[in-house]
């Protein structure tokens, strides 16, 4: 019995997103009496994978194959279940990113494990074995109880946060048994998207909408982003004008995020925006209009015109630091 | 060519949440029911798909999991354009059991494309498609915000961390698809209301599947504290309490 952890890499370096998915297996783990192994899976050095012991995991398995470059659904499936059946794993964690997404209900198939995705909390009890998730776009929760012998869990982000508890930790390498008719899906090519910080994983993210009149005013949104170490993003009918990528829109249909600090320039707060960024820690909201829904939901509000305001934010902050 | 959009019978995604006296269930009385909007797209992409000159897609099927509430939802998808429509008589306790269902489905109907939304808006488990193409040992790939036929093969577009990537996958597949895929979802036209009352709806009777998991309980969020409103003409008192209150910058 063991609880096992999927941690992902960006470009060789563990994130803030793997050792909270690290703390909280940690947790599940101390509650169980039992260990914590993490596995991650692409080029990362020993000494950067030995840093999730700071958080609680004793062991790191390391997959470094090369075939795994690319997200291969089926494969990565097959060589996380290899990893779970060698070390007996009870629990399995892992993020609820693109990678969770795409892997957890097969795997969840393949081990026929329950699968309680989004999590946003340590299990409630442990027999029976409940945890708790968000329903109905963070309207309400859901208790959620798994009944098979192994468990997967997929945690939102930013919803358990850091938790330290050092232990020495042992790194080994685990060459997965995967065919060639294994891997299904080619890559033809990648773009990377703009913009340093993801918006994922962002801890302040810079948002704005249609109160901003048009693209070319983006400029203040995209200073005050790069100000605070943001990412932008936007609301939908921003993004389906064109005026930004889809890819920034965040809301029910589009991202789901949960950063410490949301900002909403000219955004009215429909429903369906707020399904998107309610469990953002501090929301604060600039609109003109005194009625907007968005004021519901925030926590700092300034009615006024954006175009005035994000000037004077941007001068204020600077201003703050200088001192 | 056969293709199938798993379509989710959802509450309108303006519905208030009330829950039942003893929370164990949310109360779904006087509920406006919707086709799940991400499938709703991937409906629209499908008929799109369909209607491309020389297309190999004879065939666009829908099919739900649950109980005759659910015929208007796949009458709404026939209207739209789908050719015809399967409920396979079952209350499905979690997602496990519902793509253990469709599965079931598929083999007996043997689909070359399937598609599926990424996620249903009430319970929000982005599960179905992944777990429907491992119990068929399709090929799947998640995030697909565009999708192609060329021949034998699918082209695609996949968002992943910071980026894109455009792959090529070949049949039978499994996409799980989200916002870009279609722009806009396809409102159905007069014609094709009165069209999808002739069209065939067929109830299957389920295969014995079992559930993983069950909702035991529910809760709704706690009410914010009122927005602290800060005068526009004072926006460095803004910056002191994120700075100072909240500690967030």
């Amino acid at each position: 019995m063991s609880v096992l952890v999927y941690i992902e890499n960006r470009e060789g370096k563990l994130n803030k997103g793997a050792f909270e998915l690290v703390s909280y297996a940690s947790r599940i783990a101390k509650d169980l009496n039992t260990g914590v192994t993490a596995l991650s899976i692409g080029n990362v050095s020993e000494s950067e994978l030995s840093r999730a012991g700071q958080y609680g995991a004793s062991k790191v398995i390391s997959i470094n194959d090369g075939r795994l470059e690319t997200l291969d659904n089926k494969a990565y499936t097959i060589a996380i279940e290899q990893v779970a059946t060698a070390e007996s794993a009870t629990v399995l964690v892992m993020g609820s990113g693109f990678t969770g997404k795409a892997i957890a209900p097969r795997l969840s198939v393949r081990l026929k494990a329950g699968l309680v995705p989004f999590a946003i909390a340590a299990p409630s009890s442990y027999q029976p074995f409940v945890v708790r998730k968000k329903t109905f776009s963070g309207k309400s929760f859901s208790d959620v109880e798994v009944k098979s012998a192994v468990k997967i869990i997929t945690l939102s982000p930013n919803s358990f946060g850091l938790h330290e508890s050092p232990v020495s930790t042992a790194v080994t390498t685990f060459s997965p048994n995967l065919l060639d008719s294994d891997f299904s899906t080619r890559v033809d090519s990648s773009e990377k998207f703009s913009g340093k910080v993801l918006l994922t994983e962002a801890d302040i993210v810079v948002s704005a909408g249609r109160g901003m009149k048009g693209p070319e005013n983006w400029g203040p949104v995209e200073e005050l982003a790069e100000l605070l170490g943001a990412a932008t993003a936007c609301s939908r009918p921003v993004a389906d004008e064109g005026w930004r990528p889809h890819a920034e829109h965040v809301g029910q249909t589009g991202k789901v995020i949960a950063p410490n600090l949301y900002f909403a320039f000219g955004i009215s707060g429909a429903i369906q925006h707020v399904a998107g960024i309610s469990s953002s820690k501090v929301i604060v909201a600039v609109n003109k209009d005194p009625e907007a829904p968005i004021f519901a939901t925030a926590d700092y509000g300034i009615v006024g015109d954006v175009q005035k305001i994000l000037p004077e934010l941007i001068q204020s902050i600077k201003a703050s630091r200088s001192h | 060519m056969k293709l199938l959009v798993c379509i989710s019978n959802v509450p309108d995604t303006t519905t208030k949440i009330k829950l039942s006296p003893d929370n164990k269930s949310v109360d779904l009385s006087g509920i406006q029911w919707v086709i799940n909007p991400w499938d709703e797209l991937a409906l629209t992409r499908a008929l799109e798909l369909k209607e491309t000159a020389g297309s190999s897609i004879e065939k666009i099927s829908v099919a739900s999991v649950g109980t005759a509430e659910l015929e208007p939802t796949l009458r709404k998808a026939l209207a739209i354009g789908a050719d015809d429509a399967f409920r396979i008589d079952l209350n499905p306790q979690d997602a496990y059991q519902v793509a253990e269902e469709l599965a079931a489905l598929v083999k007996a109907q043997s689909f070359d494309i399937i598609l599926c939304g990424i996620e249903s808006s009430d319970y929000n488990g982005a599960m179905v498609g992944g777990m429907l193409a491992e119990q068929l040992g399709y090929t799947s790939v998640s995030s697909v915000s565009s999708l192609n036929l060329d021949g034998s093969n699918v082209k695609l577009t996949r968002e992943i961390d910071g980026g894109k990537q455009n792959l090529t996958v070949s049949l039978p597949f499994l996409a799980i698809v989200q916002k870009g895929i279609a722009i806009e979802p396809r409102i159905p036209s007069m014609r094709g209301i009165m069209t999808a009352r002739t069209k065939p709806l067929t109830v299957v009777a389920a295969s014995g599947s079992s559930a993983l998991t069950a909702v035991v309980g529910n809760a709704l969020p706690t009410a914010k504290s009122a927005c602290h409103m800060v005068d526009a003409e004072n926006v460095s008192e803004l910056v002191r309490l994120l700075h100072e209150e909240a500690k967030v910058i």
